[in-house]
Parts: C-alpha cells; structure tokens; sequence
C-alpha cells in the first residue's frame, strides 16, 4: 500500500502540471455492517468520503464512531457489506490511511522527534533524511525546541500535536481522527483546531474525523455524518467550513440546531 | 551523602554486633561460643585472597552463573513473547510450562547428571532453568499488558510483524522484562551455590562446602561473603542496566523519600552563596539531576 502512495507522490508534479493535484482518496462503505462478531455496532451504512474532504462524525457515546474510524484504518474487518478505497476493496490496516487517537498513542520511550521518524522509517527512508523530516514537522506543530523531550514530559496538547505530525508525516492520502483533541481544555483545543487547518492545507488528504462535540463537527467539517440508533442517520453539508466567523451564520446555526435535536440532545 | 554514611552505618553495626557477641562467647540461647569472629573471618578472608584457589573459585562459578543467566534471558524473552503473541505457542507449550515451572530448579540435579556429559554443563543447566521461569512469566504478563493504541498506531503506519515486534513489543515489555531478570540473578546465585555443593569441582559453593565438612568454620564464612558480594554485585549490574534501558519511564514517582530530604539540602548548598528565599530550593533539583541521582542509588 506504502508503494502506491509512493506512486502517487512521484506523479504529483505531473499532476499539478494538468490541473489534477487530487492525492487524497476515496473511501466507500456501501451496506456495511460494523463491529466486532456477534455485537454488531453500526448496520446498512452506506457513506461515500470525497478525495480530498473532511467529513466529520458526530454521534452520542457508544454509537459506533470509534467502530466507523477502525473499520476504515482497516483494523476491523466489516461484517457484512463492502468497504473500498479508490474503488479498490479495503483489506488490513496501510500507511495510506493514518489513525490519530485520543491520546497516549505515542510511544513513550522513543523522544518526540523518533516518534515522528517511526512511520519515515517504515516507509524506508533514510535515516538523515528521516530527522530532517521529522524535526521539520516539529517545527511546523510548534515544537521545534522539544524535539528530544519525552512524551510524559510535555503536555497533553503537545503530544496531540506530535501525533498530529506523527499520522502527516508519511504524508498518508486519508487521515482519520478518533476524537484527538477530546482530552483538551476548551482554549487549547480551538488552538489544535486551527493548527489541524493549517497543517492538511496543501495536503490534499481526506479527512475523517470523529468527535462528540457538534462545535468542533461544524467547525471542521465540509460535511456532518449523524450516528445514532445502530446506523447512520443522516450526512449534511456545511455552510462555510472552517471560518471562525460563520459560528453565527444563520444557516450555520438552523443545522447546529438539527444537528443537537437529532442527537436527542 | 546522608544516606551512604547511614548504610555504612548499617554493615558496620551488624558486624560490630557480630564481633561482640562472637568475641565474648555469648552462650545465651543462642551459642555464639563455635562461632568464628569477623576478625578470625577476616583472617581467613586476607589468607585467601592471596592463595591461588580463590580466584579460581571465584571465575568458575561467575563463569557459570553467567552462561546460565544470558541463555535463561534469551530464552525466557523468546518463549514469554512467543507464548503472549501467538495463540498456538500458548497451547502447545503452556500446559508444559506450567508442569515444569513448579519444579525447584535444584530438584533437577538428577536431570542434569542424566542428561548432560558433564558437571559443568549440568550446573549451567540448572542455573539456567532457576533463572528461565521468572523471565518467562514476567516478559509473558509485560507482553499481554502493553496498550493496544501502541501496536494499532505501528500498524497504520503500514509496519508488519516484526516492526511491531522491533518497535513495539520488544521495548514496550522491557520495563517487566527487567523485573524478571532482577528475580531471575538472585534464583541463579541460589542454584548455581547449592549446585556446586552437590556436584561441582572448583566454585564458590563447592569450597564452601569443603570447608565445612573439615571444619574450617573462618573459611566458610569467607565463603558465605564472597556469595553475599557477588550477588550484590551482578543483582545490582542488572538492575543498573535496567534503568538506563528503561529511562524514559516517568521515573519520579519512584523515589521513596525524594522529597523531605532534597529541599532540605537545596536550601542550605543555596543558602551559603545568598540568603534565596524558600522557592529556589526546588530549582537546583530539576529533572536532570533527579535522574542522574536515581542512576546510582540502587
């Protein structure tokens, strides 16, 4: 899998050169039934993720977001029904498609700067290569100085950002979030939001991010997936995704409204 | 400092203790009459320092416990992952497992005088079976309690099995693999001893036992510390090795009595450059030196 992401990167400039500068990939779920054998968490979902865009999921607790995020990482074979990727059946977990968990997903005895060569060094690149990645990443997340700090050392935030840099560092082609900024204090989860922003800009990957806060739903996502009651209930679009001043816009605000009453909230 | 000078204290009260008793022949329940005193001990001890035998001794039964120890490591690991990671290595070698490992290793001399050539292989065979086991179980338990998001996140980051268990399992269970292996020297010494008191020629056990049956009480005794030094020496070379494999654990939660005595010590080295107030007390005893000083205080 790591190879035809490999492909993909090689042909990019090719591909910028005809106007086709899509990397990120497309992943379908059509009549799937999740969860493990014998408890089924999700049945009959059919949902089909753009290249390109972050879909967001919002659910009440134990609805089967996590079980949605694994199945598509390829952690979890489905049930019943087909999952693809470009068109191509989805079997096993692959570089192509990164996980972010909540928290504690980083290796703790590897320094924050290893942890992000990890999947570099996977993907077979050279070590000195590797660390100047690695370290630009660090950088990028605002972390530069610490990159030979341990995780337990720094906080909460800054491991989410190292993970953050950890799943884009491989530049993988879908990137999906099982709730990463939900252990974060209000303030500094708004600043990860932006950061989130502003690291996919240019990366072109889809995004599939689950959350139980609706805020953060709206914020980020070009589209809403509601989970509920076994299934999925409904996919909507998002006016003006990712601008902090649409919170009060009032078709922002009619769907928020949906969005909560539909979650029996 | 503080706490060296009180384990210095500690040794030098128990022998002092020991000399008294031992020197005025106290018969009370307790017959100390036939015991040898740390001066007659010491006697010995300097006589055989000096002769040929004891360094013979002493590289014999190093050599041996050593053999036994790294093949019991390499072993224990091995089958403690492969037992914790595959199901079928689980069903073919636990019930074996579990029948054996209640065996006293000692119990196994005639195993080993049946099975292998010599006496030296027989030794080395115990020791190792004395050590396997601890490693064995705790290399198991520190496999199956490694946190699931670690090997998920190495796998979506596309790595096989071996990469996991490279980057995952094996540094992951290194904390309670080391728990095994400080377990693991201390049995070894037992076996390797007791050992060389059945069957061995030359080794620390085996002089002692000579000693013994021609009663050369002082030469037991310099036995008996020799075996008291070297455990010391190689449980202590394990659990140093230990710590710095595994130094990035949050380590500071360990320190027993870290805080009473460490503002204390801050405050007075502060206090004789400039009269600081309380709070820099705790600045001079930053993470670096906490580390440094957890390093050799065994």
């Amino acid at each position: 899998m790591s190879t035809s992401s490999e492909s993909v990167l090689s042909a990019s400039p090719a591909a910028v050169a005809t106007g086709a500068p899509v990397r990120g990939t497309r992943l379908t779920l059509s009549g799937a039934r999740l969860g493990r054998p014998g408890a089924p968490a999700l049945d009959g979902v059919d949902l089909d993720i753009a290249p390109g865009e972050i879909l967001t999921v919002v659910g009440p607790s134990g609805c089967g977001k996590s079980t949605l995020l694994r199945t598509l990482a390829g952690l979890l074979p489905p049930l019943a029904g087909e999952i693809t990727q470009d068109g191509h059946p989805l079997n096993g977990p692959s570089a192509d498609r990164a996980l972010v968990f909540q928290e504690d997903a980083l290796l703790p005895w590897r320094t924050l700067r290893a942890n992000i060569e990890l999947p570099l060094a996977i993907r077979g690149v050279p070590r000195a290569q590797r660390r100047e990645q690695a370290q630009a990443w660090l950088e990028r997340v605002g972390l530069g100085t610490q990159a030979r700090q341990l995780p337990h050392r720094v906080s909460g935030g800054q491991r989410q950002r190292v993970q953050l840099a950890r799943a884009l560092a491989a530049r993988p082609r879908a990137v999906l979030m099982d709730e990463p900024f939900g252990a974060l204090d209000a303030q500094t989860r708004a600043g990860m939001q932006d950061l989130l922003v502003e690291v996919l800009h240019g990366t072109g990957a889809t995004v599939v991010f689950v959350t139980h806060d609706v805020d953060e739903a709206l914020f980020l996502g070009d589209r809403v997936a509601l989970l509920g009651a076994g299934g999925l209930v409904a996919v909507r679009d998002v006016p003006r995704p990712r601008e902090r001043g649409a919170h009060d816009d009032p078709a922002r605000l009619a769907l928020r409204r949906d969005v909560l009453t539909s979650l029996g909230t | 400092m503080r706490r060296y000078v009180l384990r210095v204290l500690s040794l030098a009260a128990a022998l002092g203790l020991w000399q008294t008793l031992t020197s005025l022949n106290v018969d009370l329940w307790l017959r100390f009459s036939q015991f040898p005193t740390v001066t007659d001990v010491a006697r010995a001890f300097a006589a055989r320092l000096s002769g040929p035998d004891y360094w013979t001794d002493l590289t014999d039964s190093l050599t041996r416990i050593l053999t036994g120890f790294l093949l019991a490591a390499v072993l224990g690991v091995a089958t403690g992952v492969l037992v914790a990671r595959s199901r079928l290595a689980e069903d073919l070698l636990g019930p074996l497992l579990e029948v054996i490992r209640p065996i006293p290793a000692i119990a196994l001399v005639p195993v080993a005088i049946l099975l292998f050539p010599s006496n030296e292989q027989g030794i080395v065979f115990i020791t190792c079976a004395a050590a396997f086991f601890p490693v064995l179980v705790s290399t198991r338990h520190a496999v199956r309690d490694l946190a699931p998001t670690w090997e998920e996140a190495v796998r979506t980051m596309g790595g096989g099995r071996w990469r996991i268990l490279g980057s995952v399992v094996l540094p992951g269970a290194l904390p309670g693999v080391f728990g095994g292996l400080s377990v693991g020297i201390g049995v070894s010494w037992i076996c390797v001893i007791s050992a060389e008191m059945i069957s061995g020629q030359y080794g620390v056990g085996y002089r002692t036992w000579q000693d013994y049956t021609v009663v050369d009480y002082p030469g037991v005794f310099v036995g008996m510390v020799t075996i008291g030094v070297l455990g010391w020496v190689t449980s202590t070379a394990v659990e140093l090795l230990g710590r710095r494999l595994t130094r990035w654990l949050p380590r500071t939660a360990y320190a027993p009595d870290a805080r009473p005595p460490r503002p204390a010590r801050s405050v007075r080295s502060v206090r004789s450059a400039k009269p600081a107030p309380a709070a820099p007390g705790a600045v001079p005893g930053g993470p670096a030196s906490e580390e440094a000083r957890d390093e050799h205080l065994v």
